[in-house]
């Protein structure tokens, strides 16, 4: 078990940059999911951890000890693999054995290990198994297994879920998170899907563009999204975000609706609402009028999906079950003052102080 | 895939029966010339010589063939049978599972290290394909020659060993291995050789097979290579033996034991291609498309 | 490409030496020498050489020998070529239509692909030689005085057979994997669609057979071109007369037999030539293959 810290850990590929500076402290036992849409370099993060690509610049430590220059096999880790990278040829217990082996273990130790592993996996009745004779889910228990019998001193996992269908999903995140609490290993883990980085994490690293775009808990990522990026990627539905134009005692909204809310730096700023947080108006109350053009109805709740009326910025609603609205409504909404988010129209940062 | 016989465009009966006329025909055109060699030598060259030869094996099978290998053929080429046999089963041992390791090895640097000069060394291979041996016969001879290679093993083998065909194959498998599986052995521990060891060798195990039968067959049937570097009959291979013995045909030719050598040079790899034919189909149509 | 590789430095050179020696001591140097030596004029004791530029190439080329071996090697290789695959794609349909025993057809099938080519020759020869050959006894009875030794057509017609027989088996494999590869619902639809079984063979299966059959043409013509050495040397001997020397044989003849060694060489130059625009033609043409569903 041990503390990761990065320190401003760059890589470029022929002189293209693609992971921009990324720094953060994690300390032994930390659960941190690192997540962001396909491209974002995400992956390539937790490669450089694992060893399998080169850090450009900047440090990595692992238990103290800087690893930039050694092979994967010397950084005391262990990793999961999105198409779990079972070796096809051989048996489940020799899947899971075959880094102990190299490792130079004693055979007593090696059955140990496994036959534990295969417990808290509940993989004891096909261990004599190939891989090609096993669901998706027992090769992603193995695939689990095969790095929970090393003990590492790091966890990585890659995706470990999305070959999955949705309800071994679901019943795998449970286990991973269980597995986590029992074992108290420090864990990296890369989802582009947010409900697994909302629901795993200790901590989440937001990544865009090979740059960190907030690195907090679940929470504060949901409830203070550092930039207009994180703010459209982490909630679902994603928040309503468009431009507005703030003035002394409210902002015009698209379609030159007004609002008063005060306290906004006057000028053109990015308003964001997530539909959670827009209420059904009440008479008299300022209000932004929504024209729906579809509504899709879940049971428990609504959604509505619609333009501000007079414009073509795009809103969506969270509207009760039993809404009577339909497509041609239009429907007046007001924003919960507690949760509105405003972010700088040239670098999308968060807008705190006014 | 056979259709079910009630499909749309599942042959009906009538035409099943036409196509298993056809292919019998021509299972019989295919074959024959193979029969008709073995109908030959179980009988005397008297019986050889008078024909129609007769449709069935005569009775001579056992002489002809304790005579051939007892010194029958010394007696006609200036070399034992088994000799033969074991200079041809060498060269096409040689080739094969000379050209599986060097072709392996070269493949394997290929695909998995990065290294200066990497597509050169390449294209360098590639290009090779495209010089058979006949289009440089006579160069490639006195390098032969200038190296003391000529009546040698070696001389039968190192130049046919080198043939861009299975390092291409090879590249191309080894392609196909996820980078995953790679990753993890990294993560597991596992080197350059415990990597091809433990895992690419024995997913290759197919692919070594059908190379294997193929390149076994390759050197089984050289002809043009081993009539130039073998002076000796002792280094003769079986195809080469034959061909003297029938150039130097006279009225005393005992045809019987030259059909005994036909039907020995063509039987051992007949016998490999007919008892690897599951790796060695996959091989041919899969390598060479 | 790949993501991952192994970061050692050294390690490939020394896998790659092995081959790299033996093809630059066995492909690329006597390549460069044939280059050199196709330049050169040799005198009849090979002591000393003199530089002649195209010379060589000017003499091979206005040469009623060469051209005659052209003209034999394009007969003799367009013969061969048509008839194997025309046969192999015939039988290859015939076995599709089969439901049981198909493995049985394809192991009696394969047989001549594990025959040397010489051999294949000399079989060929045992039954049709003109003396004791079982099978040239009808060709005499009616009326045709068979005898490949001395009549130039027979010589032809007999190696092309040989050469066709030893191909069939390589061909029809291929065949097989190709109409299997065929989307049975191509077929199908065709059927639905109301073409007859020979219909949609010409104007469905055949045209996507086309990568296969493309495919087998350069393959063929390369073997009749090179591989069928063999095949000439153990039964004709390029004769009767110089009937059946093709190319391949031509070089070899001059080379090792006739001792003309500079014309020798040109001649594999041109033949270098002519096996690399093949390659170069079927690339173009895998790149574009079809790809089935």
């Amino acid at each position: 078990m041990a503390r990761i810290l990065l320190n401003d850990v760059r890589k470029s590929y022929s002189g293209n940059q693609v992971i921009h500076g990324i720094s953060i402290d994690i300390p032994d036992g930390e659960f941190v999911v690192i997540v962001g849409p396909s491209g974002c370099g995400k992956s390539t993060l937790l490669r450089m951890v694992a060893g399998l690509e080169a850090i450009t610049s900047g440090t990595l430590e692992i238990g103290g000890k800087v690893v930039n220059d050694l092979e994967p096999r010397e950084r005391d880790i262990a990793m999961v693999f999105q198409n779990y990278a079972l070796y096809p040829h051989m048996s489940v217990r020799e899947n899971m054995a075959y880094g102990l082996k190299i490792a130079k273990m004693p055979k007593d130790q090696i059955e140990a290990q496994v036959a534990k592993a295969a417990r808290m996996l509940e993989l004891e009745p096909y261990l004599d198994r190939k891989p090609r004779a096993l669901s998706g889910g027992q090769r992603q228990r193995v695939a689990m297994g095969r790095a929970l019998v090393r003990e590492p001193s790091a966890f990585l996992l890659d995706e470990p879920l999305s070959n999955l269908d949705a309800k071994l999903r679901v019943q795998m995140r449970l286990q991973i998170k269980e597995m986590h609490l029992r074992t108290g290993q420090t864990t990296l883990y890369v989802t582009h899907d947010q409900v697994e980085a909302m629901t795993l994490a200790d901590r989440l690293i937001v990544m865009n563009k090979g740059v960190a775009e907030q690195i907090a808990t679940p929470l504060e990522v949901y409830q203070t999204p550092a930039t207009e990026f994180v703010a459209g990627f982490i909630g679902s539905p994603a928040m309503n975000i468009f431009t507005v134009e703030a003035e002394a005692g409210g902002v015009t909204l698209p379609g030159g609706h007004r609002l008063p809310l005060s306290g906004l730096p006057a000028g053109s700023l990015r308003l964001g609402l997530r539909p959670e947080h827009l209420n059904l108006a009440e008479t008299g109350q300022p209000a932004i009028p929504v024209d729906l053009r579809s509504v899709e109805r879940l049971g428990a709740d609504a959604f509505g999906y619609g333009v501000i009326a007079g414009s073509d910025a795009a809103m969506t609603l969270r509207l009760p079950g039993t809404t009577q609205a339909q497509r041609g409504d239009r429907v007046d909404v007001a924003p919960d003052p507690q949760h509105l988010h405003v972010f700088d129209p040239t670098d999308g940062r968060r807008l705190e102080n006014f | 895939m056979a259709e079910a016989p009630d499909s749309p465009i599942a042959a009906r009966a009538s035409e099943r029966l036409i196509a298993h006329f056809w292919m019998v025909l021509g299972v019989i055109v295919v074959a024959f010339p193979v029969y008709y060699v073995f109908i030959a030598s179980t009988h005397t060259t008297q019986t050889i010589l008078r024909p129609p030869l007769p449709l069935i094996p005569g009775p001579e099978a056992a002489a002809n063939y304790r005579d051939a290998f007892s010194g029958g053929v010394s007696r006609i080429g200036g070399v034992s049978l088994w000799r033969l046999l074991a200079n041809t089963t060498i060269v096409a041992l040689g080739i094969a599972l000379g050209k599986i390791a060097i072709s392996m090895a070269s493949a394997y640097a290929i695909v998995f290290f990065r290294f200066p000069l990497r597509m050169v060394c390449f294209w360098l291979i590639f290009i090779t394909l495209m010089l058979p041996v006949e289009v440089r016969i006579q160069p490639t001879y006195k390098v032969m020659v200038d190296l003391g290679l000529i009546d040698t093993y070696p001389g039968l083998i190192l130049p046919l060993i080198a043939s861009a065909t299975a390092t291409l194959l090879f590249r191309q498998f080894f392609m196909t291995i996820p980078d995953e599986l790679l990753e993890a052995a990294r993560v597991d521990g596992a080197g350059p050789w415990r990597f091809f060891r433990d895992i690419l060798w024995p997913l290759s195990l197919t692919n070594v097979a059908a190379i294997f039968v193929i390149q076994f067959i390759y050197g089984w049937t050289q002809y043009l290579w081993p009539l130039l570097v073998t002076n000796s009959n002792e280094m003769n291979t079986i195809v080469i033996a034959l061909k003297k013995m029938i150039s130097f045909a006279d009225a005393d030719t005992p045809w019987n034991l030259v059909m005994v050598t036909s039907v020995l040079a063509i039987l051992p790899p007949i016998l490999v291609v007919v008892l690897m034919q599951r790796w060695f189909v996959k091989g041919l149509v899969e390598t060479e498309k | 490409m790949r993501r991952t590789v192994f970061p050692h430095r050294l390690l490939p050179w020394l896998l790659l030496a092995p081959q790299l020696a033996i093809t630059l001591i066995f492909f690329y140097w006597p390549a460069a020498q044939a280059f050199r030596q196709s330049m050169l004029k040799e005198d009849p004791f090979g002591l000393s050489s003199t530089f002649v530029g195209l010379a060589n190439f000017r003499k091979v080329l206005s040469d009623p020998n060469y051209l005659n071996s052209v003209q034999v090697t394009a007969v003799f290789s367009a013969s061969v070529a048509f008839l194997a695959m025309s046969i192999a794609l015939f039988l290859a349909v015939q076995a599709e239509k089969i439901i049981r025993g198909k493995g049985f057809y394809r192991t009696l099938m394969i047989w001549p692909y594990a025959v040397a080519p010489a051999i294949a020759g000399m079989l060929w020869l045992f039954m049709f030689n003109p003396s004791f050959g079982t099978l040239a006894r009808p060709l005499r009875v009616m009326g045709i005085n068979w005898n490949p030794l001395l009549n130039a057509d027979h010589a032809m017609i007999l190696i092309i057979a040989a050469a066709t027989w030893k191909q069939i088996s390589y061909n029809f494999l291929f065949f097989v994997a190709g109409l299997q590869a065929i989307p049975r619902s191509l077929l199908e639809a065709a059927a639905i669609d109301g073409a007859s079984r020979r219909h949609s063979f010409w104007t469905i299966t055949f045209p996507l057979l086309a990568p296969t059959t493309f495919f087998l043409l350069v393959v063929n013509t390369v073997y009749a071109l090179f591989d069928t050495f063999g095949i000439i040397h153990a039964v004709t001997g390029g004769g009767p007369g110089k009937a059946t020397e093709t190319l391949v044989y031509k070089v070899y003849n001059d080379g090792f037999v006739n001792l003309i060694m500079g014309e020798s060489a040109a001649q594999s130059v041109i033949l270098m030539v002519i096996v690399i625009a093949l390659t170069a033609f079927q690339f173009r043409f895998i790149e574009r293959r079809v790809h089935y569903g």
